[in-house]
C-alpha cells in the first residue's frame, strides 16, 4: 500500500487561543515496501506527521493518500477502519497500553475489533507470537507478569495480529538493553524482508537509520528539511551538524580521523568493516607518496 | 585512600512473585567522590540495586552500609536524606507546577527555612545550568531540562550521593548529552558520589569504574579499559562493545597495529595518526 502526504499543514488546537502550528508544507512519498527513518529533534513535528499516517489526524491543509483512500482537510472522513487496520501503529513503550487478563485475550482484541472470527484471531495470535520471538505457553498468562522486554514483544504481536500492509514504529526500542534493542530491530527489519511490509520508522539513532532505512526523512521545525538515502544524507555530514543532528558513529569516526590526518577519503563510509578496510587500503599505498 | 561510603555485604533479594533471586549475595563498597557505573541486561539486578540503595526495599539477607549507618527500617530517613535518586521518566517525576517549586518541593518536606531554601533552589538550579527557568512550567521543558531539574531537586537537599537509574535512558541524544555534560560538572567539584545504573555503555565509559551485573550477581568490576577489554563477552551478557573498541577490532583485523586493548575515540584516531600515518 501506498502512502503518501502533499503539502500537509497540522496545526493543534485551530481556532484557538491555543492554536499551534505544528508541520507546514511536509510532502513525502512512501511507496509500498519502503523501508523509511523519520529524524529529527524532539519537537520537530515527527510525532505528528505519524499520526497522519494512519488517519489519527486529519490534516488542516494538504492530503494524505493511504492506500485507495484520500484525506483532505474540511472533509468528514468516514471508513476508515480498513485505513487503521492495514496501518500499525507501535507506539513508544507499547507495553503501557497492555490491558487485558491473558496475553492471548490481548494480541486478539486488536483483529477481533476489527471484525476478525475468534477462532481465526487466535491463529493469528499464535503466528504473531512467533514472529516476536516468544513461546505459545505465554498465551495463557497475564501479561502484567512478563519481563518489561516481553511485555514489549506482546505489544507489538498486538499490532501485527492485525495483519498490516504498513507498520510505523515510534522509537520501538528505547528502554531497552543492547541485546533487546538488536533483536526487535532485526525482527522488525526480517518482518520488512520477508513480508514486504512497509516500515516507517521514527528513531533518534543515526545508526539504526543508516543501518536499516533506505530511505530517510530529516524533519525540522515543523518542516521537512532533508529527504534521501543513507549515502545522500551522510555525505554531507557538516550540514547534519549544523542542524544539531548526529551522524552516525562510523561517520563522525571518518571525520575526525581526515581532520587530524588531513587525508580526505573517497566518500563517506557507513559501516565499520568498509571504513577500516579502506583506511587499511590508504595506508598500504602509502600516504606520503 | 579511597574512602568507602556504601557497602553492600553479602546482599540478597526476592521479589514476592518470582522464583528467581533478583539479587544474590552481593558485595562490593562504593568509595567516596568517585563515579560508578553499574551495568547488566534488563533484569539484570540493576535496577533492584537502586531501590535497596535508597531504602525502598530491604534486602532479605546480608547489609547495606551507607555513611557508617546500616540500613533498616527505623534508619531510613536519616539515609533517604543523604542519597538523591534521578528515575527514568523525566514526566513521572516532576511534581511541582514550575521548575523553583519543583526543586522546593523536597524542602518544604523537609521543613527548611524559607530563605534558606530560597538560596538552595537558586543555587541548585544554577549548578545544572536551569537557573534561567525559574517560572516556566514542566510541560514547556525538553525532557533533558526536566531530568536536570529533577538533580537540582536532589542537589537541594545536599545528598552526598545520587544515584541515576537509568536517567537518560528516555531522552534524546542531545538531553542525554546534557544531563551528563551536568553530572560531569558535579563530579568536578569532588562534593558528590554518583551511581549510574544504566545500559549505555558509552555512558559507562566516562564513569570512574564499572561494575557490571549478571543475573542478579556481580560479574566483573573494574575500570572501563579493564570492562572493555572483556570484548565479546560483553555481548553475551546481552551488552554492548563501544564503538571505539569496534573499530579498533576492525583495524587490527585489516592487519594494523594498535598499541592498547581500549582506547576512546579521540585516542584511537591519534594512535592511527602518529604510528601510522605520519611516519
Amino acid at each position: 500500500m501506498d502512502i503518501s502526504l502533499q503539502q500537509v499543514e497540522y496545526r493543534y488546537q485551530a481556532n484557538t487561543p491555543f492554536e499551534r502550528l505544528a508541520i507546514e508544507d511536509v510532502s513525502m512519498d512512501i511507496p509500498a515496501g519502503t523501508y523509511m527513518a523519520l529524524i529529527g529533534h524532539t519537537g520537530s513535528g515527527k510525532s505528528t506527521v505519524l499520526q497522519h499516517l494512519n488517519a489519527l489526524l486529519q490534516p488542516s491543509k494538504g492530503t494524505v493518500k493511504i492506500g485507495s483512500h484520500e484525506i483532505k482537510s474540511g472533509q468528514k472522513n468516514k471508513h476508515l477502519k480498513p485505513v487503521r487496520q492495514k496501518v500499525g501503529i507501535v507506539f513508544q513503550f507499547p507495553e503501557h497500553q497492555l490491558f487485558e487478563e491473558t496475553v492471548e485475550k490481548d494480541i486478539i482484541f486488536g483483529p477481533m475489533n476489527f471484525g476478525v472470527p475468534e477462532t481465526e484471531a487466535k491463529k493469528r495470535a499464535r503466528l504473531a507470537l512467533q514472529q516476536v520471538g516468544l513461546a505459545e505457553e505465554i498465551l495463557a498468562k497475564s501479561p502484567f507478569d512478563l519481563s518489561g522486554g516481553q511485555m514489549r514483544r506482546v505489544a507489538i504481536a498486538g499490532v501485527l495480529a492485525m495483519e498490516p500492509d504498513v507498520i510505523v514504529l515510534d522509537e520501538p526500542t528505547a528502554g531497552l538493553d543492547p541485546r533487546g534493542r538488536k533483536e526487535i530491530m532485526d525482527m522488525f527489519y526480517e518482518l520488512h524482508k520477508e513480508r514486504k511490509l512497509s516500515t516507517i520508522l521514527v528513531t533518534h539513532s543515526m545508526e539504526d537509520a543508516a543501518r536499516y532505512a533506505d530511505q530517510i526523512v530529516i524533519m525540522q521545525q515543523g518542516r521537512v528539511a532533508k529527504k534521501g538515502t543513507p549515502e545522500e544524507i551522510f555525505s554531507s555530514p557538516d550540514e547534519l551538524v549544523q542542524m544539531g543532528l548526529d551522524v552516525p558513529e562510523v561517520v563522525r569516526f571518518q571525520l575526525k580521523l581526515e581532520k587530524q590526518t588531513g587525508i580526505k577519503l573517497d566518500k563517506i563510509y557507513l559501516t565499520i568493516e568498509e571504513l577500516s578496510s579502506k583506511v587499511a587500503e590508504v595506508l598500504s599505498r602509502g600516504v606520503r607518496s | 585512600m579511597k574512602k568507602s561510603i556504601v557497602s553492600l555485604k553479602g546482599v540478597s533479594f526476592q521479589y514476592d512473585t518470582q522464583e528467581r533471586y533478583a539479587l544474590k549475595n552481593v558485595s562490593f563498597d562504593i568509595y567516596e567522590g568517585e563515579w560508578l557505573a553499574i551495568v547488566g541486561h534488563n533484569g539484570s539486578g540493576k535496577s533492584t540495586m537502586a531501590k535497596l540503595l535508597n531504602g525502598l526495599q530491604f534486602p532479605q539477607e546480608g547489609d547495606i552500609t551507607i555513611d557508617h549507618v546500616v540500613l533498616t527500617e527505623e534508619t531510613i530517613w536519616d539515609v533517604r536524606r543523604k542519597v538523591g535518586m534521578v528515575f527514568q521518566n523525566p514526566d513521572n517525576q516532576f511534581v511541582g507546577t514550575t521548575v523553583q517549586d519543583d526543586v522546593a518541593f523536597g524542602l518544604e518536606n523537609n521543613g527548611v527555612p524559607r530563605e534558606e531554601m530560597v538560596h538552595r533552589v537558586e543555587d541548585s538550579l544554577k549548578r545544572v545550568k536551569m537557573d534561567q527557568f525559574l517560572y516556566q512550567e514542566p510541560h514547556h521543558l525538553s525532557g533533558g531540562q526536566k531530568q536536570r531539574v529533577a538533580i537540582a531537586g536532589v542537589l537541594a537537599l545536599r545528598p552526598s550521593i545520587i544515584i541515576l537509574d537509568e536517567a537518560t535512558s528516555m531522552l534524546d541524544p542531545r538531553g542525554r548529552e546534557e544531563v551528563l555534560e551536568t553530572v560531569r560538572l558535579l563530579k568536578q567539584e569532588k562534593s558528590l558520589t554518583v551511581i549510574s545504573i544504566t545500559h549505555d555503555l558509552d555512558e559507562a565509559a566516562k564513569a570512574d569504574r564499572i561494575i557490571v551485573m549478571n543475573q542478579g550477581e556481580v560479574f566483573r568490576e573494574g575500570s572501563p579499559e579493564e570492562i572493555f577489554a572483556m570484548d565479546e563477552q560483553l555481548i553475551q551478557l546481552g551488552l554492548d562493545i563501544p564503538f571505539s573498541v569496534k573499530m579498533s577490532k576492525a583495524f587490527r583485523q585489516n592487519g594494523m597495529t594498535l598499541s592498547k586493548h581500549y582506547l576512546t575515540e579521540e585516542e584511537l584516531v591519534t594512535e592511527l595518526w602518529t604510528s601510522h600515518f605520519s611516519k
